[in-house]
């Protein structure tokens, strides 16, 4: 998407990068291989597929789920997921009674270890605007209608702290494997802002990954 | 600090229009300016905290009218400028030359 022609001219912005980068390598203050290994990791390695392992090891593992919400920082480290913007976590669990979704109405803090980076969205003003004085209707846009019965508790992060939604684990998945709940876990629904997919909409998705297939993949 | 960044609450910005299946970098430029934050941030020019106040500082019509990475841009330039390590005249002579060259 939104693919550049190569012949285009560039903008202010991608020239005013280009001589920051082009400077910055001149002085020898930046090493642009470590720059594309920086931006390689960022963009195929981490993302919302390493979130996903930590919420199904915790429907499957009801200890792992007991230290997660004690201590997210550590029981996350258990799986690996460290690192810059997950140095301070806490994990907050949907249940029937109590939805939660997490928002940083200052700019855009998330917790790139277990989700990547943020989706446009979370970064823009409507969100982050919202989020906080009409949640449901937020939720609506996204397609998701929490019952009246169900408290809605929406979580402001900051520079410190970053926020993980334990969703609920759908109906009908007795029995599955945790590679196969993972793939039932969406990024959207550790944000808050989704619900995990159901049985048959997982399968479904799968074929068309799998037919379509470049995206991410998962374990 | 109360400014145009601090929007929680505010009203009339408009519908969320989630995009589905969003790359994680829309433009190549958004990718370099990426990675020049991490580089720049680990070769320890600025915290977390500075660059944060950085984006805050931007005026305030620009930072709602910006793509999210040009916020970074912009606060990258100003602290590196603040530090020493560059100087706005550097990044304005090398922008012109590249817009020549690219004519």
């Amino acid at each position: 998407m939104a693919h550049r022609d190569h012949n285009a001219p560039l903008s202010d912005t991608a020239l005013r990068v280009k001589a920051l980068e082009a400077l910055l390598v001149e002085k020898g203050l930046v090493d642009p291989q470590a720059l594309d290994a920086i931006i390689d990791t960022y963009e195929k390695k981490v993302g919302p597929h390493n979130g996903a392992k930590v919420v199904a090891r915790a429907w499957t593992d009801p200890e792992y789920k007991r230290r997660l919400l004690d201590n997210a920082t550590a029981a996350i480290a258990e799986l690996s997921y460290t690192g810059v913007q997950g140095e301070d976590m806490v994990v907050v669990e949907n249940t029937p009674e109590i939805h939660n979704m997490v928002v940083c109405t200052l700019c855009s803090c998330y917790p790139w270890p277990t989700l990547g980076l943020p989706p446009n969205w979370y970064k823009s003003a409507p969100y982050r605007s919202r989020a906080v004085i009409d949640p449901r209707g937020v939720l609506r846009e996204f397609g998701v209608e929490v019952p009246d019965t169900t408290e809605v508790r929406v979580w402001d992060s900051n520079a410190e702290l970053r926020y993980l939604v334990l969703p609920m684990r759908p109906d009908g998945t007795e029995g599955m494997s945790e590679n196969e709940l993972a793939a039932l876990v969406t990024r959207d629904s550790m944000i808050g802002t989704g619900l995990a997919k159901t049985r048959s909409a997982g399968a479904s998705t799968k074929r068309t990954r799998a037919s379509g297939g470049q995206h991410e993949r998962r374990a | 600090m109360n400014g145009a960044h601090d929007l929680g609450g505010m009203h009339g910005l408009g519908p969320i229009n989630p995009e589905p299946n969003e790359p994680v970098f829309h433009e190549e430029w958004e990718r370099r300016m990426f990675g020049l934050f991490i580089a720049t941030f680990a070769g320890g020019h600025f915290n977390v905290d500075q660059f944060r106040h950085a984006i805050e500082r931007m005026n305030p019509a620009h930072y709602l009218d910006s793509p999210y990475y040009e916020h970074w841009l912009n606060a990258c330039e100003t602290l590196l400028v603040e530090g020493g390590a560059l100087s706005h005249k550097e990044l304005n002579e090398h922008t012109s030359r590249l817009e020549k060259e690219a004519r």
